[in-house]
């Protein structure tokens, strides 16, 4: 069955109806980011706990004069909410087989790139050459395919992961409810879903084909995935593909409300921003300059002090050095987008996308340091 | 005169615990050295973090109070209090259990579940709590060695937001009292012990001061300060107007037609 309308549903995708998705969407499209005066702005520092309103604000560009301010009280929150602790992770792709055909991508299905999938023996050694390193919590990912990454196979990888590892989060593609709840009983317990852009008529275009197509079905994931016995969920847009100031907003009410309607749940937040791939070189994040992603950065622990944000290797060392401790509690080291390039001896992949920054642990564990932050590998327990 | 308390058999003379929830090493060497925290709580999903182990940091006349941080229900908070044990953590364990990821605050119902399996198990079991004293009661009853009410929320420095029912866990509870989360200066660690606390446990007021060190010795002076002020026995307060030093009754003592008064006993035989 041809499946055109990407605010539809795919057959065997849950329907959820919580009503999130409508609030989120009616709340951005009703926001006029111009309103804004630099007094919406103080207004919104001066509060202790801020609204929507007062988030909108602080995305909007009456505020980019005011970043200075914006960070010092951004910093303020961090310590206040996390101290000195930096977390640390890496992520692991395990396969980049995909079955979508999102125009910004490198794993896209129509891109001609390297593909495979690990083996068990293969997911095993990089599970111990990660652990090897000094990590304790890892991120499975794999490209969106339901045939070469379906759940079994990614819920074996989290059995192998969690004997080696504290805490075990997937960011695959979206499931239900079910399989959620089979891959948190594996070990995972975080779930991070991106919904690249919050605006759907933007999405439309970008997502031609695969399941991936349905931005209802996507945006209800954490819902899911809290459901599922997930402890925690991350969010995000890929800032570049859309307007940066809507779709920050978006991203912020959306965690928001899934705060409010799962209080246990632990929210975290991250800025991926648009990069080059094997198949386009030319990618970019258009107007997201490093100004404009601390702006986002600095708003989103304003509004969501509590919220874990995570800065990866998408961004270069120099700027992730310099927030870490003003926004940012969680950083990946060690990173590789490619399927099967950490330990030796494996065949491997092409990457999702060029990272910025390449340094090992060691190095950033360093940078950290220098900061006068500590760097904390692991979080919890899984119980 | 030495003034201690006791948990769980324990005996403990600083009044000052220490949370390292904000894992900042140099507020730990600070705690013990400035403040002479006795006892440290420790989170046991940070007790072993790779590159830097907070054992390693805590010197050995340091009692670790692990703490149940991360536990949605009783169950999880059992099995992380039985790992804790097992890691070699001793006896003690803080019980936290919170479905509140935002504010962080306590579910006394699953909190009162998990004291009674642990306190059963032979556990020192410390519970943080809502100071509400039904639940407090029943804490008590369940085995707990102490109840640690908070005062604000957690990471708040807000201070003693729960004062009145804190006052009367205070007042009505016979196992220490030992006021948890929500201090923020020193000042709010004094009144909580001029309240008659056993001990404050405090962690992000220090963590995030601008000179750690100097913090933490502000956070011993005022403990001491606190709990010398309710030693003493605060004088009393007016709501209003002013109190006459002399008796009110004095006058009587001028009646020519007492007998009382001209023998000279007057009333000074009764209790004023």
């Amino acid at each position: 069955m041809r499946h055109t309308d990407h605010m539809g549903y795919y057959p065997r995708q849950e329907r959820l109806g919580s009503g999130l998705m409508d609030q989120v969407l009616t709340r951005v499209a009703a926001t006029d980011f111009s309103v804004y005066t630099s007094r919406d702005v103080r207004a919104a520092l001066s509060h202790r706990t801020r609204t929507i309103d007062d988030f909108a604000a602080l995305l909007s560009p009456a505020a980019a004069p005011l970043l200075e301010d914006l960070a010092v009280a951004a910093r303020r929150a961090t310590w206040e909410h996390f101290g000195t602790s930096i977390q640390l992770f890496t992520p692991l792709y395990i396969a980049n087989y995909c079955a979508n055909l999102c125009t910004y991508c490198g794993f896209a299905a129509d891109n001609r790139i390297q593909r495979m999938r690990l083996s068990p023996e293969g997911i095993d050694a990089e599970l111990r050459a990660i652990a090897d390193a000094g990590f304790e919590e890892i991120l499975i990912l794999t490209g969106e395919s339901p045939k070469f990454s379906d759940t079994d196979y990614i819920a074996d990888a989290v059995r192998r992961a969690s004997a080696l590892f504290r805490t075990v989060g997937v960011e695959i593609q979206p499931v239900n409810t079910d399989e959620y709840r089979t891959l948190h009983e594996a070990g995972a317990d975080t779930v991070c879903v991106y919904q690249e852009t919050y605006n759907p008529v933007a999405y439309d275009p970008l997502h031609p084909g695969g399941r991936k197509r349905s931005f209802p079905y996507r945006f209800e994931s954490h819902e899911r995935a809290l459901r599922g016995g997930m402890r925690g969920v991350g969010f995000g847009a890929l800032l570049g593909l859309d307007d940066w100031h809507a779709d920050a907003l978006a991203t912020g009410l959306h965690a928001a409300l899934v705060q409010k309607a799962y209080p246990a749940a632990e929210i975290s937040l991250s800025c991926p921003r648009l990069r080059p791939t094997v198949a386009d070189a030319t990618v970019n994040p258009q107007d997201v300059h490093e100004r404009q992603l601390l702006q986002i950065l600095c708003a989103y622990r304003l509004f969501l002090p509590y919220a874990a944000i995570t800065v990866s290797t998408r961004e270069r060392a120099g700027f992730r050095d310099n927030v870490i401790g003003v926004v940012a509690t969680k950083v990946s080291a060690g990173v590789s987008t490619g399927v099967g390039a950490h330990a030796e001896g494996l065949a491997s992949g092409d990457e999702q996308f060029e990272i910025a920054d390449g340094r090992s642990l060691p190095e950033v564990c360093a940078a950290i340091r220098a900061r006068g932050l500590q760097p904390v590998m692991n979080e919890h327990v899984l119980v | 005169m030495s003034d201690t308390f006791t948990l769980g058999g324990h005996e403990f003379s600083s009044r000052f615990i220490l949370g390292s929830g904000k894992y900042n090493l140099d507020l730990i060497r600070a705690a013990v050295h400035q403040a002479g925290a006795q006892m440290i709580t420790l989170a046991l999903r940070r007790a072993t973090a790779g590159t830097e182990n907070i054992l390693d940091h805590i010197p050995e006349h340091v009692t670790l109070l692990p703490n149940t941080s991360g536990a949605r229900t009783a169950d999880e908070a059992v099995h992380i209090a039985r790992l804790a044990r097992e890691l070699g953590c001793g006896d003690f364990v803080k019980v936290e259990v919170i479905r509140d990821a935002k504010y962080l605050l306590p579910d006394n119902q699953e909190t009162l579940r998990a004291t009674e399996t642990l306190a059963a198990e032979g556990f020192i079991v410390l519970p943080y709590m809502h100071p509400d004293l039904t639940v407090a009661r029943d804490l008590v009853a369940a085995g707990a060695a102490a109840v640690m009410p908070l005062a604000a929320p957690i990471g708040s420095n807000r201070g003693l937001a729960a004062k009145e029912f804190i006052q009367i866990l205070i007042d009505e509870i016979d196992v220490p009292v030992i006021v948890d989360a929500g201090i923020g200066r020193p000042s709010q660690a004094c009144e909580a012990m001029e309240l008659g606390a056993t001990a404050i446990m405090a962690n992000t007021a220090i963590a995030t001061a601008s000179d750690v060190p100097a913090m933490a010795r502000a956070f011993r002076l005022a403990i001491e300060a606190g709990r010398a002020g309710y030693l003493a026995g605060p004088g009393r307060v007016l709501d209003r107007g002013g109190e006459a030093s002399s008796p009110l009754t004095g006058f009587l003592d001028d009646d020519p037609l007492d007998g009382a008064g001209l023998d000279g006993a007057g009333l000074d035989g009764v209790a004023r």
